[in-house]
């Protein structure tokens, strides 16, 4: 690849990739809805890393996937599922004069990108890939070089930022702690100990005749459950109204007096015996 | 980027993308078996053994059945969004295959090619970024499903194989020092002599657990505990898209254990007992020994699965950052430090060993003697703090309003009380208020307020 004419390979990898990536920031743009938003972004990043290893920079590439796409956006759609799915953003403008701040910035960092690129392209010898890579025995081992030499200073100072914004991080998350953190084992202990329910309560509507909510379990022996119901129903009041007939039922099965079948059954429309009765 | 494939022709590149996809689709199928009756031996039963020999073809015909049911997709599905996250689950666990080296240089219809797809300088790197890609399958489908459990399931996995790949990728940093290369087929070769599984066994025991992290396996297997989220990221999934996410989860496992053989245990090179034999290294026998090594790492995810529950949330996390992560930035510190000293310096292998091991010993005489000292600290100003609590609540201590300590009850004075009060002695009237957290009744022992905590 020491030509500079791209190969027919490099060529239709670029326009597809190209087209991939601006798509996703044209996607950023207009999307309503946050986490797509953040989707066209990550579309955008791994375009752009494809691009940088067809260009003879694996390492950058993959980092940028590891990286961007994997924990910088990550983290993002990690905040955006908190938030909630529903949550759509306020577009309501609170800063004055955020339109033509938002242009004036975009036209100066154009500027810059031009004049930048220009100068790098217009009085730099041209090496070609495999000139640049093959000084130091490829291109990792040229980017380490760079990185530990020339760039050693501004390496360790973006170091030195990480870690003050880690630091930063857990001070804020930080709570101060006035008593002893309660173990799992003494919270079990203090549980069997007061003498409650130790074990998980018994789930609603089992053994009743509906699986709702509100409707105490039975116990096998026919007895109501009330603690079956979620507390805040009890305290209001929601308790659906246990069928007795059913319980009588249970509990007759469940002593023996009755067994299943058919004919043992009441009828329903025999006067003589009230439905739901143990025959 | 011709250089990336080994110049081999395209025909043969295509044969090789083939025979990774068909065999990962059969690696499936197989351990799935394999899974299903291993577990089946540990627990006393027997496990399938009713559809082809040995019920080898059941989990195929389950398959089928998978992908005949009804597809059921919620109303609150984000479509485009649900549609697409089963397909880069599975899509990036076939895609992390292409850098595992399989065997040494073989002769496929006359052309001299080893067996491996590509291999670049970063192939290690590539697995790391395909896996990191990965996880937005399973956090996608955890979001668009419009569904809590998922939402949550969503939410665990991300948190957790971030959290998790962080210790997988430092464990693979001491390798890539001894090694010298982060290609693939380079550590493989630089494991020629002795696996790094010997050498590095800190960073081996780090992956391999870090590993079952990420594959969210059991018992790490959080993103999808049944028994609190009911199926995690994949509860409202159905038919063929669920069907996708399952195959997932089995490469992503058989990807994992093949990295591991890979870094650590020397890759398609011949065990000890084997590399006696000339033959052993050269044409097909080392596809062989590669999927032994596999099958091994498998086995063990299968044992796991048997043997351990589930962890606790928090101390799966825990467990993570306080100890796996740490762990690996020691190690990484202490195998850097050997490497210099050995490169910088003329030292034999055991002084080496009886400086470190003496420096090792400070360290843990001197961090011990340091946690007595802060423990014996801590201990005080508990004391203190518990002091405190158990005075009095005085609303207007030091002249002002103030909150009340946690663990302080609230009593709530009235103006018009204390207003008697500095009149009258006897006056003072004081009621409890209604507080959020803090109950105005008395608390009744054994009332029904604790029992919430156990529902469900």
């Amino acid at each position: 690849m020491t030509s500079t004419e791209p190969t027919t390979a490099e060529a239709v990898v670029f326009w597809v990739c190209a087209i991939l990536s601006v798509t996703g920031g044209i996607g950023l743009i207009l999307s309503r809805r946050a986490v797509h938003s953040a989707l066209w972004v990550a579309l955008t990043m791994i375009s752009l890393a494809v691009l940088y290893i067809a260009n003879a920079a694996p390492f950058l590439g993959m980092v940028q996937i590891i990286v961007y796409t994997g924990a910088v956006m990550m983290l993002f759609l990690f905040v955006l599922m908190v938030v909630g799915v529903d949550s759509s953003d306020s577009l309501v403008e609170t800063l004055r004069g955020q339109r033509v701040a938002g242009i004036l910035l975009a036209v100066g960092f154009g500027l810059l990108l031009a004049i930048g690129l220009g100068s790098a392209l217009s009085g730099v010898p041209v090496v070609g890939l495999d000139g640049a890579n093959g000084q130091y025995g490829g291109n990792v081992e040229g980017l380490a070089r760079l990185l530990f030499s020339e760039y050693i200073l501004a390496f360790e100072i973006v170091a030195g930022l990480l870690i003050v914004a880690a630091l930063g991080a857990l001070v804020l998350a930080h709570r101060e702690r006035w008593q002893p953190r309660r173990t799992q084992r003494e919270i079990s202990q203090e549980r069997t100990r007061t003498g409650v329910h130790p074990v998980p309560l018994p789930p609603p509507g089992v053994y009743a005749r509906h699986n709702a909510v509100d409707t105490p379990a039975l116990l096998p022996d026919g007895s109501v459950a009330e603690i079956s119901v979620p507390g805040p129903l009890r305290a209001r009041g929601d308790l659906r109204p246990v069928d007795t007939a059913a319980v009588a039922e249970t509990a007759a099965l469940a002593s023996g007096e009755a067994s299943y079948g058919p004919s043992k059954r009441p009828v329903a429309d025999d006067p003589g015996t009230s439905p739901g009765e143990p025959s | 980027m011709s250089e990336y494939t080994f110049n081999d022709p395209w025909w043969l590149i295509l044969l090789k993308v083939l025979a990774i996809f068909v065999g990962l689709v059969l690696m499936t199928l197989f351990t799935i078996w394999w899974e299903r009756r291993v577990v089946s031996r540990m627990q006393n039963r027997i496990g399938p053994n009713r559809v082809g020999p040995f019920g080898l073809l059941q989990s195929l015909m389950d398959g089928f059945k998978l992908g005949l049911k009804e597809e059921i997709i919620p109303k609150t599905a984000h479509l485009a969004v649900y549609w697409i996250a089963p397909v880069i689950s599975a899509t990036m666990a076939f895609l992390a295959f292409a850098v595992i080296p399989f065997g040494p240089m073989v002769s496929i219809f006359g052309v001299e090619t080893p067996l491996q797809l590509t291999d670049f300088p970063v192939s290690v790197l590539y697995v790391l970024a395909i896996a990191s890609i990965g996880i937005y399958g399973i956090v996608l489908a955890g979001w668009s499903s419009g569904s809590t459990y998922p939402l949550l399931g969503g939410l665990r996995s991300s948190a957790q194989m971030i959290s998790y790949e962080l210790a997988m990728s430092m464990s693979f940093v001491a390798v890539f020092l001894y090694a010298g290369t982060m290609s693939t087929s380079g550590i493989v070769a630089a494991q020629e002599p002795i696996w790094y599984a010997v050498i590095l066994l800190p960073s081996f025991l780090i992956y391999v657990t870090a590993m079952v992290g990420e594959t969210n396996r059991a018992p790490f297997d959080l993103p999808e505990a049944e028994g609190e989220l009911v199926g995690g990221f994949h509860t409202e999934y159905s038919s063929l898209k669920f069907a996708l996410f399952f195959l997932a989860e089995y490469i992503n496992m058989v990807t994992v254990s093949a990295l591991a053989t890979t870094l650590f245990l020397g890759g398609w090179i011949a065990p000890w007992p084997l590399s006696l034999w000339d033959g052993a290294n050269v044409g097909w026998w080392p596809l062989l020994w590669w999927f032994i090594k596999v099958q091994l790492f498998i086995f063990v995810f299968i044992w796991l699965r048997a043997t351990l529950p589930r962890l606790r949330y928090d101390q799966f996390m825990r467990f993570g950052w306080k100890i796996l992560i740490p762990a690996s930035l020691v190690w990484i510190v202490v195998v850097a430090t050997a490497r210099v000293v050995r490169n910088e310096f003329s030292v034999t292998t055991q002084e080496l060993l009886l400086v470190g091991g003496g420096l090792l010993i400070i360290i843990v005489v001197g961090s011990w003697v340091l946690q007595v000292r802060t423990e014996r600290k801590e201990k005080a100003l508990i004391e203190a703090a518990q002091q405190e609590i158990d005075k009095p609540f005085d609303p207007y201590a030091g002249g002002y309003p103030v909150p009340p300590l946690p663990g302080q009850e609230f009593t709530f004075t009235s103006r018009r009380a204390r207003a008697a009060s500095s009149t009258t002695v006897e006056g003072t009237a004081t009621r409890t208020a209604v507080m959020p957290g803090g109950s105005a009744e008395p608390p009744v022992s054994g009332s029904t307020a604790p029992e919430e905590d156990t529902h469900g």
